[in-house]
């Protein structure tokens, strides 16, 4: 893309992500949760477009990130610590200060975004080994996993889940705070992707992606490059995680672990907007949330119906995605260079 | 936990042999999805994430025809025949249109199809749980330490026919004979004038009915929901991972064992943990496949 479009799209996107909440406030929430979208898909497309490693269970380290956010927030100034909290099942409300409250959520999200950079650590020692579907399918028994085993921790409440601490300020300024949280990981994650990609790291993990054993000959450290991409991958959905946790208020398994929703929209968004570039997720969100947004509204009880054949259709139908139609229709768009010369003979010869 | 570990082996052994039934039958519940997942994935390498779901849907079938007073003996054909054709319909819309593409793409489209079939039996079923009560007498032996429905007896010879069946199908028919031609090279089955569109139309729809099968087992045998697909679609993965593709006696194995370690589990750690320990065990399976594999310094392709 040439320089003029970028700024173009940035500075419509900028303007649309300041001034949407004050031009529509009723949507502000929906808004945020866009971004949030925007994020996933962003973050899934490290691993899934440019890495070739198709991951299911990116989702467990937003749920990890939401349960550590919560830790932390509560045991920071709540005296009595986190299992009192939990065992009183919500009854007790602890009262903090704005500034014990924003401090607790600034350290909770970070916590959130480093543990789950840890545990991805930890899952990909003994995830990497596999390829294909099987990472694909063991990614998903991951989160299933990771699931359950939350319900049966009574220290984090169980399945009874977590009532978050309350937030201190009239509702309008709360989904505002949330908003502008939601939209800074979001932009702070896609500028860090638009410069990785551009460094020897996006060279060496679409490598990976074309050929791994060919990469590994090379001496590319593929492992390395690997839990670097899940790292970063798992840091943002982690902070997101925290986010995502204070703005729905109470967390229990179906609300950190949507593996069924979010797990899968992530995936479905990317391969709508096209995998493997830096604009498809994002335009692939923006879309999916339009649609789903709309569906929600008009086809009461059957929304989810409406959700999987879209899934569906996306998928067998429309594979490459818009941006993946976009650059085979209009190359030149995308400063792809054809040989012109070189496609006529091409035609010749199967004419 | 210590207590229960107690309780099994020091105070009252004679509990195993209920467990260890109850593993049983539900293994031979397994091994038949499993089987079918088997088949399908070796033919056309198409990895169904919905196989659970039409073992559930088979399950919601029997009880529909069960409100009917119909015998097991006649539902189980008859629900074998609706999948079947279900299975022809599925595969005609949008498997035919996966088989080319990439293993991704086959994995995340079955995915959408078992969200979808899982809102539509939701919409349909309500989303409790629900089982059938048939009236069959159930056996007590060893003082009424150990209880045997008889239906379970029933489903386990029905299931064993049934596979029995299978094989001698797969082995001796035409068909049968088609199908592993094709699974084992589909361009030289081409060559041979095997119509191999239609045996993979066959396949899928085959699957389709055994997992029929396995549904109308689980609806008599244990307990409905339309969520619980899933943990029946990893469980398959699982035992297909360990056993590999085409070999049945490791299949109804892995089966047997899946099911005899889900019931210790829940036996000895708690029920909570009963959805988590087939997950578990996939992950151990790939685990465990991962380090065999890197001693020829390959991955798990």
């Amino acid at each position: 893309m040439t320089t003029k479009k970028t700024i173009l799209t940035y500075t419509g996107l900028g303007l649309f992500g300041i001034l949407g909440p004050f031009l529509f406030p009723a949507y502000t929430l929906s808004i945020a949760y866009l971004w949030m979208m925007v994020l996933m898909a962003s973050t899934w497309d490290i691993l899934g477009g440019q890495m070739g490693y198709n991951s299911l269970g990116n989702i467990t380290f937003f749920g990890i990130g939401m349960y550590v956010s919560a830790v932390v927030q509560i045991s920071v100034f709540y005296p009595g610590g986190v299992a009192e909290y939990t065992s009183a099942m919500g009854s007790i409300k602890p009262e903090f200060s704005n500034n014990q409250y924003f401090t607790g959520l600034y350290l909770g999200i970070l916590a959130a975004g480093i543990i789950a950079m840890l545990f991805s650590l930890v899952f990909g020692s003994f995830m990497f080994g596999l390829r294909g579907p099987y990472f694909a399918i063991g990614s998903l028994g991951l989160a299933i996993a990771a699931a359950e085993i939350t319900t049966t921790i009574d220290y984090v409440g169980g399945a009874s889940g977590i009532s978050m601490p309350l937030f201190p300020g009239d509702i309008e300024f709360r989904s505002v705070f949330f908003y502008v949280l939601c939209f800074l990981i979001t932009l702070t994650a896609h500028f860090l992707l638009r410069w990785l990609f551009s460094t020897q790291f996006g060279l060496a993990i679409n490598a990976i992606r074309d050929d791994e054993d060919k990469a590994e000959a090379m001496g590319i450290p593929t492992r390395i490059y690997k839990q670097i991409g899940w790292g970063i991958t798992a840091f943002f959905m982690g902070a997101m995680g925290a986010v995502a946790g204070n703005m729905a208020g109470f967390i229990d398994k179906e609300v950190a672990y949507p593996i069924p929703t979010f797990g899968i929209f992530m995936v479905a968004m990317v391969l709508l907007g096209g995998k493997g570039t830096l604009w498809g997720p994002v335009l692939g969100a923006i879309i999916f949330h339009v649609i789903k947004e709309t569906t929600w509204t008009y086809l009461l009880g059957w929304q989810w119906v409406a959700l999987g054949l879209i899934l569906i259709v996306n998928i067998v139908y429309f594979q490459q995605g818009l941006m993946g139609w976009l650059q085979s229709r209009y190359p030149e768009m995308f400063g792809i260079v054809v040989d012109k010369t070189n496609l006529q003979t091409k035609e010749q010869s199967k004419a | 936990m210590l207590d229960n570990i107690q309780l099994l082996f020091v105070w009252a052994p004679i509990i195993n042999v209920q467990i260890i039934l109850e593993g049983i039958f539900l293994g031979a519940v397994f091994a038949l999805s499993a089987y079918g997942l088997a088949l399908v994935w070796g033919v056309m390498n198409i990895k169904n994430l919905a196989q659970g779901d039409f073992v559930i849907m088979g399950g919601y079938l029997s009880l529909a025809f069960s409100q009917y007073n119909l015998s097991i003996f006649l539902i189980l054909p008859l629900v074998m025949i609706i999948m079947f054709f279900y299975g022809l319909i599925v595969y005609r819309l949008m498997i035919r249109r996966v088989i080319d593409q990439d293993m991704f793409t086959s994995l995340l489209a079955t995915f959408g199809l078992s969200l979808l079939m899982q809102q539509v039996m939701n919409l349909i079923w309500g989303p409790e749980v629900q089982i059938i009560d048939l009236d069959f007498p159930v056996y007590d032996a060893f003082d009424g330490f150990v209880t045997i429905p008889s239906i379970k007896i029933i489903s386990l010879i029905l299931a064993g026919m049934l596979s029995l069946g299978i094989v001698l199908f797969m082995k001796k028919s035409r068909t049968g004979q088609a199908i592993r031609a094709t699974a084992q090279d589909p361009r030289a089955a081409r060559v041979l004038g095997i119509d191999t569109d239609k045996i993979y139309e066959f396949t899928f729809s085959l699957n389709s009915a055994i997992c029929g099968a396995a549904g109308v087992f689980v609806s008599v045998i244990w307990v409905l929901q339309p969520f619980y697909g899933i943990t029946y679609s990893v469980r398959s993965f699982a035992i297909v991972t360990a056993a590999g593709l085409g070999n049945l006696p490791a299949v109804i194995t892995a089966g047997f064992g899946i099911g005899l370690f889900e019931k210790y589990v829940g036996a000895i750690i708690g029920t909570a943990y009963e959805v988590a320990a087939p997950v578990s065990m996939l992950l151990i399976v790939l685990v465990f496949r991962q380090i065999s594999m890197k001693k020829n310094r390959q991955a798990v392709k």
